[in-house]
């Protein structure tokens, strides 16, 4: 280890003792980067986390993070960052759901999980059941669409302004001055297979490597403009 | 007056509902954009509920869309009152996933800026406890020493607030020696004097106590409960402090105190802060003493730029540099939670990793969002006059709290 992020150091024992007070609910256990992350069914989670304040003193929740896998069956992983002030230790709690399967809330065991909740349905559109007082919290009064979710786009759909005419705030779609520019830095220096508006015209294009997203994009859209034109 | 006398079931009663009002968006000591929504009876608080989010820009979601050193600008922008603690999360973080190691110099430099962040966050927050609660001279006094402090921001990295001076392996840029020997003169002359009489004229005042002893009392297990962390954690009783528990950089070889509350009240938690501004200083001096001389960012140029002079006699130089920003680095999969002792308690990143250039997800842990949703409780059955008190012991900055 040569990093200097905090130092936390794991006692013996403690994936053991994690695995046993967690019984049949645990899907795995792993240590990366220095961190332990607990994988378990969603359904148990309340009994999990019981277990894990109680007889694992993991006394404070200090945060439930969502993280969006689009590809992945079920969608969304939910993190819960534990803290034992006791043992001086870090666990992680993940989890994963869809939009339709409301995970349990676990405001009845630490009542903090209330905004921490109201924030990741917020931004994912996850239900948590049990959860008294779930409404949206950073976006806008009547947002809608959940923002972080990776098919939500980077600029929204609505931009405000005050018109002076109609003396109020006003929603407008987006209209952007200059298209937002997604570089793709990955692959531009060996053999990138790009695209020019136009090529696909020849008939010979059948990529063996695929084209990056951005370049299938425009090579769809240009043909198009043209084609408005004439 | 008729409608109550409808209601009143004998002449002469007076029937008097509870009513709600706005406090904020706009209030001078909402300390931000906060609209709470207040239940009042008469003036005792029977119920609060704080809408956030009117600051919010979207920080996470802009951070997918960058380069992990474009993302480290927007740390700045959380907290502003604090911002080189916030960068200090971050770049924690990707060095954690890159298990970079950090020059020792930059270490301390770190650690130094860090706390002299502390003292900057400390003295704001608590030059404006003092002012919500009535005072006046005290803040102007405390303001000298923010002052001064980015001045100093300013000399090390060019910007008085939003520095992006902590970078993945060190911080940018060396400072000059007269910048640390500056420093180490205001340490010893100028910010005690100007601290120390501020606060003569408020520890002890009657005033100052009446407003804020035995206001917002929290125990120990609601602390816990709550997920508090920081000074309010300490103000409740709890010694925690993760600069001491789980050390990061070189806080394992400074010697401080933890000051922690008796009652867990409002004067509990102002106290707190300024025990805390006086350890700063104290890791501060002893950061000049022990200060190596030595590189200040990590010499692996797949992370860390070369020096520009170094570019202009090596292709290979140039060749890093140019990769480093256009493309920038590349982070192996992974993810961390990584946690530091900001000066408003625990600031967190949660950083997710694929593999590429840009962080899958990265998860701000504000410290404010357990601490405003505790306010609740903790206003309750008092006077409507003691929540900006509450609020001022609370510490929160916008920029953190709605990201």
């Amino acid at each position: 280890m040569s990093h200097s992020a905090p130092l936390i150091q794991t006692p013996d024992g403690t994936m053991k003792a994690i695995s046993k007070a967690l019984g049949k609910h645990l899907v795995s256990i792993e240590e990366a980067n220095h961190e332990i992350a607990v994988h378990i069914h969603c359904d148990a989670l309340v009994e999990c986390m019981i277990r894990l304040r109680d007889d694992c003193e993991y006394q404070q929740l200090m945060e439930i993070a969502g993280v969006d896998w689009p590809e992945r069956d079920p969608r969304f992983e939910i993190v819960y960052c534990l803290l034992s002030l006791t043992k001086n230790h870090r666990i992680r709690v993940h989890l994963t759901t869809n939009d339709d399967q409301p995970v349990p809330s676990v405001t009845g065991i630490w009542p903090v999980a209330g905004w921490l909740e109201r924030e990741v349905f917020d931004m994912y559109g996850v239900l948590f059941s049990g959860n008294a007082d779930l409404r949206r919290i950073l976006t806008d009064y009547g947002f809608s669409g959940h923002p972080q979710r990776k098919d939500f786009p980077l600029s929204g759909y609505v931009e405000l302004r005050y018109s002076e005419e109609e003396k109020r705030v006003k929603y407008e779609p987006v209209q952007l001055a200059q298209d937002f520019r997604n570089f793709d830095f990955l692959s531009p220096w060996e053999g990138a297979d790009y695209v020019l508006p136009g090529d696909e015209k020849s008939g010979e294009v059948a990529p063996q490597q695929p084209a990056s997203k951005e370049t299938a994009k425009r090579t769809v859209r240009k043909p198009k403009a043209t084609g408005d034109k004439a | 007056m008729s409608m109550q006398q409808d209601l009143a079931p004998t002449t002469g009663d007076e029937v008097i509902q509870n009513y709600t009002i706005n406090f904020g968006p706009q209030h001078p000591a909402a300390h931000g954009v906060l609209r709470l929504v207040m239940e009042l009876d008469g003036e005792i608080v029977e119920r609060l509920d704080p809408h956030i989010g009117l600051l919010h820009r979207g920080t996470e979601k802009l951070i997918e869309y960058k380069t992990y050193l474009q993302a480290l600008p927007y740390f700045d922008r959380l907290d502003y009152a604090s911002p080189m603690a916030m960068e200090h999360s971050y770049v924690l973080a990707v060095e954690k996933l890159l298990d970079l190691e950090v020059p020792l110099r930059a270490q301390y430099l770190r650690v130094l800026f860090a706390e002299m962040t502390r003292i900057k966050n400390h003295t704001l927050n608590i030059a404006h406890h003092i002012i919500d609660v009535g005072a006046m001279t005290p803040p102007l006094w405390l303001y000298e020493i923010r002052e001064d402090i980015m001045a100093f921001y300013e000399r090390a990295s060019g910007a008085r607030m939003h520095a992006a001076w902590f970078r993945p392996g060190g911080v940018h840029q060396d400072v000059p020696l007269k910048l640390l020997t500056d420093i180490a003169e205001w340490l010893d002359d100028r910010m005690p004097r100007l601290f120390e009489d501020a606060m003569s004229l408020v520890v002890d005042n009657r005033i100052f106590k009446q407003r804020n002893v035995d206001i917002a009392i929290v125990s120990k297990e609601d602390a816990i409960k709550w997920g508090f962390s920081g000074p309010m954690i300490r103000g409740a009783g709890i010694p925690w402090d993760i600069r001491k528990s789980q050390p990061y950089d070189v806080y394992d070889r400074m010697e401080f105190d933890i000051p922690v509350g008796t009652r867990g009240d409002c004067y509990d938690r102002f106290m707190v802060r300024v025990e805390e501004v006086r350890q700063s200083v104290r890791i501060m001096k002893q950061c000049l003493q022990q200060m190596p001389e030595g590189p200040v960012c990590s010499d692996d140029r797949k992370v860390a730029p070369p020096k520009r002079a170094e570019m202009k006699q090596s292709m290979e130089a140039l060749i890093h540099h140019f990769k480093l920003y256009t493309e920038g680095f590349k982070v192996p999969a992974g993810s961390v939670y990584v946690a530091t002792e900001s000066p408003k308690g625990e600031f967190g990143v949660y950083l997710v990793a694929d593999g590429s250039n840009r962080p899958y997800r990265c998860k701000i842990r504000p410290t404010a969002f357990s601490h405003l949703q505790a306010m609740d409780f903790m206003s309750r059955g008092h006077m409507l006059a003691d929540t900006t008190a509450i609020l001022g012991a609370l510490d929160i900055v916008f920029g953190e709290c709605d990201r």
